[in-house]
């Protein structure tokens, strides 16, 4: 890949569901694109395209039309292990519901994407430890995630997301189920792991306050980009 | 990876106990009933060796009648002319290649001692007798030639007649009543136990032929002549010798059948043997489609498991798994889980095998090989039905597998 160019290009991306009268156009003519190390926020009301969007950018879903390139690849038109192998080395990701194995322990879930990159249990486990004590989960390793918070066990999802050091973090609507005081320590965290570790991050949120821990915000309005601005210094 | 992928399966079958034991029942019956009845089987196919061997190996019986099938009784249809002094005479004269020729009558008599009695399958015969089939003696002696010729009352028992009589005392020299006669105990037989048909071989007493004609049978007529090949001599080899003397010395002209049978234990023993492989075979054909119902079970209970767990197929695909660790994750559960079945099934079959053996009196004769394949089978049970779900579960599409509540 050319040094400055972009880690993510959308270029005219169309993603439509089903078939005549009926086909519904999630995105329908996209772009824009994002730099290593960024902080985006992605906007929108429910329906807009946000979520269709994030799945193209970690490599989950293809686009119907268009091209999606990830780190100066095709990624749109790689097939599903391809797109697997892409995740596994270098997309992290964070869900809403936090999608944590049940009746696992914290350090378990965390080591889960070593597994399928083949590293040794040894290793895989002082990997997890590192990864939990970055996002300040000490002594909750053997916690299974009904034993958790909430916030922890976004915590322990965001640990599991950074434990093979991505070069980007997907975070769909990663606040969604948490209460004020939680949510800014989860946005406290995913901003200090953008900047001490480099981490691109693209984030969907509702609420304007969690946006503005973003360095750049984009507007999805009916699968179309109607913003794209830079968000402005607060801290 | 692999043992991780054991390990992790073991844990999500335990968390399902009762479900995956109630999957299991099928391959676990199926398993059990295949290793019991192969391994009672091949213990009964030993007893009857072992006990057609007892009857004397290379042991050729004649008997009056006409010859029907290995085992079958005479024909109907003629008056059986039986047998007599003068055609064993003419045998112990002219057969070459025998180790022993031995007379032999017998009869179901009540034996008397004191105020015990007993039915007892009493043997008129010579002191040949005990090589012909080869019995040994405990204890005592066998008949001299001189108390066979006078047909003098002494007699040989079993170990159940003593155990009857003299419970573990010793029985020599004790005088027992048999039919309306006298006879001196000489001598102790080896005990031989049942034989496969439930007959105890040890509820017998032996006594002087003449004797047994003169005061049991009332006649001089000899049932069975007992002729034991020696080494060299197969009895194949054997028999058309035995017919040739026998037909001479009876006078059956070449145009007539002869009116005598000659039975062959070797090939009695052959035939028993692959009766009961026969049986077996069928049996095992039996618990094959408990194993095909168990297979079912499986692929069933697999089925559900990726239903259930769409939502965590979903997770380990987001995070890097490809198809091929979901599916070999869920094969290998399948694998793990029916040969957990066969396991428990190969040790419920073989205790099944030795209870039946205890109360059968049959050896226990458990087959590594057997076990070997058992284990191999199960395992391939649960791959084969496993294979159908585990791609299933391996061919979702991860955002509809997240979405999935
Ligand atoms: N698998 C699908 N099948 C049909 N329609 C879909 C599917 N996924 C999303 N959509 C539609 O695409 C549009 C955008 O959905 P989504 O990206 O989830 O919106 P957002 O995350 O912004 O709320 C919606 O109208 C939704 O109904
Ligand atoms: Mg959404």
């Amino acid at each position: 890949m050319a040094a400055g160019a972009p880690l993510i290009t959308f270029d005219k991306v169309w993603k439509s569901y089903g078939q005549g009268e009926a086909r519904v156009h999630a995105l329908a003519g996209v772009d824009f694109a994002i730099r290593r190390g960024e902080f985006v926020a992605i906007m929108g009301p429910s329906g807009s395209g946000k979520s269709t969007a994030m799945n193209i950018i970690g490599c989950l879903d293809t686009p119907t039309a268009g091209t999606y390139s990830f780190m100066g690849v095709d990624a749109g038109r790689l097939d599903r292990n391809r797109r697997a192998m892409l995740r596994n080395l270098y997309v992290g990701f964070v869900f809403q519901g936090y999608n944590l194995l049940a009746r696992t322990t914290a350090a378990e879930n965390v080591e889960l994407p070593l597994i399928y990159r083949g590293v040794a249990s040894r290793e895989r486990r002082d990997l997890a430890m590192q990864a939990l004590a970055q996002v300040g989960l000490v002594g909750r390793e053997h916690h299974t995630p009904a034993e958790l918070s909430g916030g922890q066990q976004q915590r322990v999802a965001i640990a599991r997301a950074i434990v093979t050091r991505p070069t980007l973090l997907v975070a769909d609507e990663p606040t969604g189920n948490l209460d004020t005081a939680r949510t800014h320590e989860i946005m406290e965290l995913l901003t200090k792991l953008n900047k001490e570790l480099g981490l691109t991050v693209t984030m969907v949120t509702h609420e304007a306050d969690v946006a503005d821990y973003a360095e750049r915000t984009i507007r999805f309005l009916d699968g179309h980009v109607v913003s794209d601005t830079a968000n402005l210094e607060t801290a | 990876m692999i043992w991780e992928t054991v390990r992790l399966s073991l844990r999500s079958i335990r968390r399902n106990v009762l479900r995956s034991f109630l999957t299991l029942l099928g391959i676990v019956i199926g398993v059990a009933a295949v290793i019991a009845m192969l391994t009672i089987g091949s213990g009964t196919t030993q007893k009857v060796k072992a006990d057609i061997s007892k009857l004397g190996s290379n042991l050729l019986v004649v008997r009056a009648g006409r010859p029907a099938g290995p085992g079958g009784p005479g024909g109907l249809d003629q008056v059986v002319r039986p047998l007599a002094e003068k055609d064993l005479a003419a045998l112990v004269a002219h057969l070459t290649g025998a180790r022993a020729i031995s007379p032999a009558s017998q009869k179901q008599v009540r034996v008397i001692f004191g105020t015990e009695s007993l039915t007892s399958g009493v043997t008129g015969t010579d002191s040949a007798y005990l090589d012909a089939r080869d019995w040994k003696l405990v204890s005592g002696r066998p008949f001299s030639d001189s108390e066979t010729r006078s047909g003098t009352g002494v007699c040989l028992i079993g170990e159940t007649v003593r155990q009857q009589f003299f419970g573990a005392g010793d029985p020599e020299g004790e005088i027992i009543r048999v039919n309306r006669t006298s006879c001196k105990i000489i001598g102790l037989l080896e005990p031989k136990g049942y034989t496969g048909f439930g007959q105890d071989q040890d509820n017998v007493v032996l006594m002087p032929l003449h004797a047994y004609q003169r005061r049991i049978a009332g006649n001089r007529d000899i049932d069975n002549i007992y002729i034991a090949a020696d080494d060299r001599t197969p009895t194949s080899e054997l028999q058309p010798r035995v017919e040739d003397i026998l037909r001479d010395i009876r006078r059956i002209t070449p145009d007539r059948e002869s009116d005598f049978g000659i039975r062959d234990m070797t090939q009695i023993a052959d035939a028993m043997a692959s009766a009961t492989t026969t049986m077996t075979g069928m049996l095992g054909a039996v618990a094959g489609v408990s194993l095909l119902v168990g297979g079912i079970g499986i692929m069933n209970i697999m089925l559900v498991s990726v239903t259930e767990r769409t939502r965590e197929i979903g997770i380990r695909l987001a995070i890097g798994a490809h198809e091929k660790h979901i599916l070999i994750q869920f094969l290998v559960e399948a694998t793990v889980l029916s040969l957990l079945g066969g396991i428990i099934g190969i040790l419920i079959g073989l205790g099944l095998a030795g209870l039946a053996s205890a109360t059968l009196t049959i050896p226990f004769a458990p087959s590594p090989a057997v076990i070997l394949l058992a284990v191999g089978f199960s395992a391939l049970i649960g791959m084969v039905f496993g294979f159908f779900p585990a791609l299933r579960g391996a061919r979702l599409d991860p955002i509809d597998a997240l979405r999935h509540e």
